[in-house]
């Protein structure tokens, strides 16, 4: 197989070598979104520079709040693949522990009141206990996956269950409103600066990724323990302590989603706040080609899945869609997607390029019967 | 080690007889007061939303010794959790079984068994798919009509053309349903009337902010935002104020919400939304008096009481109103 894919390479050139880049999948998804785009309506990609009610600058459009809403999906995605690259399995808690997360920043800011008049604690303080509670409950999970090997779905559906009740309960079931607007920049806009802040964020979190793997072993080590746990073990890396890391991490993720997800609206509501994310994350490590039952990973290509997805969303609103159909054209384009990154289909697809390239370099008629022979067989 | 394990039983064993028998102290303390009225009440967990928390609030508050009841509590979001719980109280041997059940189908069987046992049951907040002879009244919110308050303020507005953006709730919920027929209706029968866009947040906040941004980016018109709860209509309102659109009282776009959480009247009061169509949670007090009724020996008058609820206009909302009906 990886002499013809050579010999394919050197024929077919560039289209063939990218084909076989993981990152072709969420690429191909996304050029596909916008083609439909620019076919359909052209001045979806417009973008306005406008005044928001306060009287600041905020630029507008619909691939400004594709980026914007996208965020909190990128930052969990980042931590999903690494959990999903070293333990083989998926987080289905992150949306329960995003209400956890988002619950603890508004019980340290508001303290008792549910309707305070001054914040009762710095909102860096409250970013930093949040965090620490959210990589306590990543902790839990990556315990319970990693030294009691329970699987990962099952570990985590504990807090996907408890989750928002937990989050409830922090808070004495109140809804706390918090009446601030530096909170609110978090999730918004800092008057001044047109762009959202989540995108910052977002930006801030792949930079800081990027070079976590590019300069500690983390991706080595998630990735040898994803392959194989035994022989890691052999080389002196210590499985469970790799795979609890990539839970904490996936925790530390949940904390800064959760952060931005209270301030867009300094409120919370425990039962729908990031609902359903968690299948979202998981697509998202899907749609970049990344296998779900762990090892190897391109981290690039699942933040671009995440955007993908966000992109597909807001393509469905922009065409109206109705309502009760949404989630049909949501699944079709899903499995499309899916079927398309499979290795299985993947393989067939470089087969037939291959062929394609075989017969436009030597067309002999000779070469005919042959490929028929092939194809058949 | 052995030695210390067989220690720890015996503590542990000799701690639940002791636990058995704390349980049984006020089991024949509660004997010697006949006078308490022993309801056992089925509700939804209270997170679920500000809704079921007022409501919770509402019947511990209606529910106490004081007015002559011993209450007992189950909740879940799950219907074969609350069978099970309401099939605990018959054998507890409660007087009045009430239920605000999770979903419609599967009562039929532990409701006969109240029956036999001589338990009278009150159905608050949801119906069942059940025979109406199981149940001696049921009071319930009519999501038609609320709809129905909405859509005609929304008439009595006058305006020369409506372009709804209409924001839908969890599709198929009682709720949505409800809410959504009347403007339906509405936009179809009027000619000045047009649907900018239906869509459904599923109740989520930001799911909303999301809906109206599209509309917005697409550049479309509208005047009117119906959103099928309050939640909807701040992730809406979140939207108009990142473009600069003004909202509410004398702006451009009309703002509906439904509920009347507190913050959400507060709202309308200070002029940023226009209307809040209420649900009325609290059944506490209706049900006390189906209760005193039956006790009394009068059976309630009619099977299905359908609440009063309201629908407050920001032109006239008032901070009582506020502080009274806000949840």
């Amino acid at each position: 197989m990886s002499t013809s894919n050579k010999t394919a390479a050197k024929k077919g050139g560039v289209i063939s070598g990218l084909l076989h880049n993981q990152i072709c999948i969420p690429l191909a998804a996304l050029l596909a979104l916008v083609i439909f785009n620019l076919v359909m309506d052209p001045s979806f990609f417009e973008i306005k520079m406008g005044y928001s009610s306060a009287g600041d600058p905020v630029l507008s459009g619909y691939l400004i709040t594709i980026l914007d809403n996208a965020s909190e999906l990128v930052i969990l995605a980042i931590g999903m693949t690494l959990v999903t690259a070293a333990s083989g399995g998926q987080d289905i808690s992150v949306g329960a522990t995003i209400a956890i997360a988002g619950s603890v920043v508004l019980r340290v800011l508001c303290g008792t009141e549910s309707r305070p008049d001054e914040l009762q604690a710095p909102i860096f303080v409250a970013f930093l206990i949040c965090c620490l509670v959210a990589m306590l409950f990543g902790a839990f999970n990556g315990v319970l996956v990693s030294y009691f090997n329970i699987q990962p779905m099952v570990a985590t559906l504990i807090l996907f269950t408890a989750g928002r009740s937990i989050a409830a309960w922090i808070n004495n079931n109140e809804l706390p409103i918090i009446d601030d607007a530096v909170f609110g920049y978090f999730g918004n806009f800092i008057p001044g600066i047109p762009i959202p802040t989540p995108i910052f964020i977002a930006v801030a979190c792949m930079i800081l990724i990027a070079l976590t793997l590019k300069f500690t072993t983390l991706g080595l080590y998630s990735q040898a323990v994803g392959i194989n746990p035994h022989s890691s073990r052999l080389n002196g890396i210590d499985p469970a302590k790799v795979k609890l890391i990539t839970y904490i991490i996936l925790g530390l993720c949940v904390a800064v989603a959760g952060f931005i997800k209270v301030s867009r609206f300094s409120t919370i509501n425990y039962s729908v706040v990031a609902k359903d994310i968690e299948m979202d994350a998981i697509l998202a490590v899907a749609l970049g080609g990344n296998a779900l039952s762990g090892g190897k990973f391109n981290m690039g290509a699942s933040i671009l899945g995440a955007y993908v997805i966000q992109f597909l969303t807001t393509t469905l609103y922009k065409f109206n869609v109705v309502s009760s159909a949404l989630p049909a054209y949501k699944a079709v384009v899903v499995i499309i997607l899916v079927v398309l990154s499979a290795p299985v289909v993947r393989q067939k697809l470089n087969e037939i390029f291959k062929k394609f390239n075989e017969r436009k370099t030597a067309e002999k008629p000779t070469d005919g019967p042959n490929k028929g022979a092939k194809e058949a067989a | 080690m052995k030695k210390f394990l067989a220690m720890l039983l015996t503590v542990m064993m000799v701690l639940g007889l002791a636990a058995c028998g704390g349980d049984d102290t006020p089991a024949t303390g509660g004997n010697e007061e006949q006078t308490l009225i022993k309801v056992g009440i089925i509700n939804n967990d209270p997170n679920e939303s500000g809704y079921r928390t007022a409501n919770d609030k509402d019947m511990k508050a209606t529910f106490t010794e004081e007015n002559g009841y011993e209450a007992s509590f189950a909740y879940s979001l799950k219907n074969d959790e609350q069978i099970a719980a309401a099939q605990k109280f018959i054998q507890d041997e409660v007087d009045y079984l009430l239920i605000s059940a999770a979903g419609t189908a599967g009562w039929d069987s532990v409701l006969t068994d109240a029956q036999n046992a001589g338990i009278q049951v009150i159905l608050f907040d949801r119906t069942i798919d059940a025979d109406e002879s199981l149940y001696v009244a049921s009071i319930v919110s009519d999501m038609a009509k609320e709809g129905q308050t909405a859509v005609d303020w929304l008439t009595a507005q006058g305006l020369d053309e409506y372009k709804v953006v209409h924001i839908q709730g969890v599709m198929g919920s009682s709720a949505q349903i409800g809410r959504t027929g009347a403007l339906d209706a509405a936009v179809a029968a009027n000619d000045n009337w047009t649907m900018v866009t239906q869509q459904t947040a599923e109740w989520n906040a930001e799911t909303a902010q999301q809906i109206v941004q599209a509309v917005i980016d697409s550049g479309e018109e509208f005047n009117v935002i119906y959103a099928e709860n309050d939640d909807m209509a701040k992730g809406a309102v979140a939207a108009l104020d990142k473009a600069n659109i003004t909202h509410g009282v004398d702006g451009d776009v009309i703002i509906m919400g439904f509920d009347c959480n507190k913050w959400a009247l507060e709202e309308l009061l200070a002029g940023n939304w226009n209307y809040d169509g209420q649900c009325n949670p609290f059944q506490a007090s209706y049900i006390n008096e189906i209760i005193q009724g039956l006790e009394a020996g009068n059976a309630p008058a009619e099977k299905v009481v359908i609440m009063d609820e309201k629908g407050f206009d920001a032109a006239t909302i008032t901070q009582e109103d506020v502080d009274q009906y806000g949840i």
